[in-house]
């Protein structure tokens, strides 16, 4: 991993030692002694790094070295709000993480560096607060990058839910690749790294009251690894998406229409869990619009298709890779279709709001 | 899953299809008109969409989807009335997902809680008499609605609030009962349907016999049927065979779920804290004689109706809107001449526009526009 440069005095200011009330108040957000024991213990604790530790209004980044990984750069934001917070297989700090770094891998770019601003509703317990923090910092260095400038605020109760975070993130695009919705030529075939639909199913799971008897869990994960795999395997790919909110679905709509071809999946070859099929039916959603936080959907010209499953197939998070259909040639343009398991073909369309559960 | 992949074998289906056209052919040609078979279930409407099976069909069979969602069939006081507790400022409305998007005069549920009313989705009733207990400063109101289905878990909510002593809790009651709707749809001057797949949820809580009036009096099969594709397409056939045999009757292909005398408890319970209303309004369908329930007398205090007062104002649905006559089957959604258009999921004039089990939305969702099969023949006589 990059390191920063060394040239930034390294103006470490002195410890004001831990944090010692139990809750978030108002004053952590004041900007005086109380904000300042937040940052140096709870964030620069677990974030730390020398750009990050000297705490200047702004991170340094030498260009130099962002030129010599590639020729463009990759910035990308998100919020994340999710409820609750702590969910099976991830907490809103892995996604905040993760989700950042995915919108930049998804662009071909190597994720180097993110901000982190936390919006804290008074009164979160300091011990919660550090959970998602080391959440935060833990998956950040799985993945290689740098949190290097952030941002706090607490506001009182009731203005937000426990906790919002924002992630900036800056990544470099190596020379050569060009990924575009746009790209999709007829013969192209789809791919998805494995089971579609466990985080939205997990969270859902999580925030009712289902009691299934085998929980779900989320499936987030930083995926810039396999991204660069899937790359390397297949150069030409046309174009990557995390199939985060609105699901698969609204990928494959988003790309019929900006490449105006039609598109077609098979039911059958598109995974989904057993579980998660089994909540949708109870609850009468569908699992193409839930959300994922580890999946990708991928164009790739037909003659690369199997190298690039294959190499899928062969990295942690895409074990359960699978080809699901085509970009066609003679498809109504702009159109998702799907062979139903059944033999049947229905359309895929755009979701249109939230997916709420059926009455009956 | 095991257990429903069994459902979905697409060589059965196959088999199936065969034997539907087989019989459907001289039917269609003794009618000269497609034979019409109505699913009143919107859960069936759900799965004919989902599995694409309405594409499999041959042209001689045409499936009307009738007026089985409880969500579509709300007129818009009632949902006026709805918003009008839900923004009061002691109450918390609770209710089932899709029962929030529901367009009012004015608005949604969902719309009113984004402008500052505590709504709240459940899953179940429980939930809601769950949260009224948490919250004993507030008047927890929950919005009931749907058929038989869901009548018996309302009626146990209440059965619960009263054993508890729980009195900060409310039905606002909107359930609906399924034999005076089919009874309406039948006695429709449009009316050509000619069999019906009996909804297989509502059976299981009233069972079959209810329905025998419609094969002894109207002269039409009736199968009750299950969820499942193959289920869907079973019963078809066994509609079909009917007609071919000349012999209406009442038959279970959902034996595996549906008892023929229904669930004796659920009855119970319905029955014990449940009345007929004199008349109820359908969207759509105009008001029909018995076919709503509200609390009887003993529950009268669990009543949101008699705790709050209520504008309780008729809305005529808009001038442009033909609900009624697709959930009579007397036009396909595609015919309505705002679908699509001022029509659609995003701006819903119609109810059919608002679930996943309206017909019109089903049909946005699912694929615009008319099979091509049957493109110069429209459903009605009085089609556009
Ligand atoms: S298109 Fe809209 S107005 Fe027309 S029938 Fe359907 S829901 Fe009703």
């Amino acid at each position: 991993m990059t390191t920063l440069t060394d040239e930034l005095p390294e103006k470490i200011r002195k410890r004001s030692g831990k944090l010692l009330v139990p809750h978030i108040t108002l004053a952590h957000g004041g900007g005086g002694k109380a904000m300042r024991d937040l940052i140096d213990d709870v964030f620069i604790g677990a974030f730390g790094n020398p750009t990050l530790n000297t705490l200047e209004d702004q991170a340094r980044v030498p260009l130099a070295e962002l030129a010599r990984l590639g020729d463009r750069l990759a910035m990308t934001t998100d919020s994340y709000v999710v409820d609750p917070i702590f969910f099976p297989g991830g907490d809103i700090g892995k996604l905040a993480i993760c989700g950042t770094v995915n919108d930049l891998a998804v662009g071909g770019a190597t994720p180097l560096y993110l901000t982190c601003a936390v919006i804290i509703e008074e009164g979160m317990p300091v011990e919660t607060l550090r959970r998602i923090v080391d959440s935060m910092a833990e998956t950040a260095q799985a993945a290689g990058v740098n949190i290097i400038t952030g941002d706090t605020k607490v506001v009182g109760h009731g203005c937000c839910d426990k906790i919002f975070i924002n992630t900036t993130g800056i990544g470099v695009i190596r020379q050569g690749h060009q990924l575009g919705a746009n790209r999709a030529r007829p013969g192209d075939r789809i791919l998805v790294n494995g089971y579609l639909g466990d985080h939205g199913a997990a969270i859902l799971n999580a925030r009712g009251d289902m009691h299934l008897v085998s929980p779900i869990e989320s499936d987030c994960a930083a995926l810039h690894g396999l991204i660069s795999v899937l790359l390397a395997a297949a150069p030409g790919t046309r174009f990557i998406r995390d199939a985060t909110r609105g699901g698969m679905a609204s990928v494959l709509n988003e790309i019929a229409e900006a490449s105006a071809c039609g598109i077609e999946i098979i039911e059958a070859a598109t995974p989904i869990r057993r579980e998660v099929k089994g909540f949708c039916e109870i609850l009468g959603l569908d699992p193409l619009y839930l959300a994922n936080e580890g999946k990708l959907v991928a164009v790739v010209p037909e003659a690369e298709a199997a190298t690039a499953l294959s190499a899928l197939r062969a990295h942690p998070l895409g074990q359960e890779a699978a080809d699901i259909g085509a970009v066609l040639a003679n498809g109504r343009a702009g159109r998702v279709h799907m062979q139903t398991v059944f033999g049947g073909r229905r359309i895929v369309d755009m979701l249109v709001g939230e997916q709420l559960p059926r009455i009956c | 899953m095991k257990y429903v992949d069994e459902y979905r074998d697409p060589a059965k289906a196959d088999t199936l299809i065969k034997e539907i056209t087989r019989l459907a052919n001289p039917l269609c040609a003794q009618r000269g008109r497609p034979v019409y078979v109505m699913e009143v279930c919107g859960g069936h409407t759900h799965s004919i969409f989902r599995y694409g099976i309405e594409n499999m069909l041959p042209p001689s069979v045409e499936l009307i989807h009738g007026p089985g969602c409880p969500v579509c069939v709300l007129p818009i006081g009632r949902v006026d009335d709805c918003v009008a507790i839900a923004e009061h400022e002691n109450a918390i409305m609770t209710t089932f997902g899709d029962a929030m998007r529901v367009p009012g005069s004015k608005c949604s549920l969902l719309q009113a809680k984004s402008l500052g009313a505590d709504v709240r989705m459940v899953y179940s009733p429980l939930d809601a008499l769950k949260i009224a207990r948490s919250n004993p400063d507030k008047e927890v109101v929950f919005f009931g609605l749907g058929f038989e289905t869901t009548m018996p878990s309302t009626a146990l909510t209440i059965l619960k609030a009263e054993a508890e002593g729980i009195d900060n809790f409310s039905l606002f009651c909107n359930h609906i009962t399924i034999i005076p709707t089919i009874k309406a749809v039948l006695d429709s001057e449009d009316f050509q349907v000619d069999g019906f797949l009996g909804p297989g949820h509502v059976s299981m809580v009233i069972g079959t016999r209810p329905y025998d009036f419609i094969a002894d009096h109207y002269r039409r099969p009736v199968v009750i049927s299950g969820f499942e594709p193959l289920d869907i397409l079973q019963s078809l056939w066994m509609v079909l065979k009917q007609l071919d045999s000349g012999n209406p009757c009442i038959e279970n292909q959902y034996s595996r779920v549906v008892p023929e005398d229904g669930n004796r408890a659920a009855l119970q319970a319905i029955n014990r804290v449940f009345e007929l209303r004199p008349f109820f309004e359908w969207r759509g369908l105009g008001s029909i004689d018995h076919s709503g329930v509200q609390l009887n007398a003993r529950y009268a205090a669990y009543d949101a109706e008699k705790k709050f007062a209520l504008p309780s104002i008729a809305i005529a649905d808009p001038k442009s809107c033909q609900c009624g006559e697709v959930l009579k089957g007397v036009i396909k959604p595609w015919q309505c001449k705002v679908y699509g258009k001022a029509c659609t999921p995003q701006t819903p004039m119609g109810a059919l526009m608002v679930s996943s089990e309206g017909a019109c939305a089903a049909y946005y969702q699912y694929g615009i526009g008319p099979r091509t099969v049957v493109d110069s023949q429209p459903v009605g006589e009085h089609a556009l």
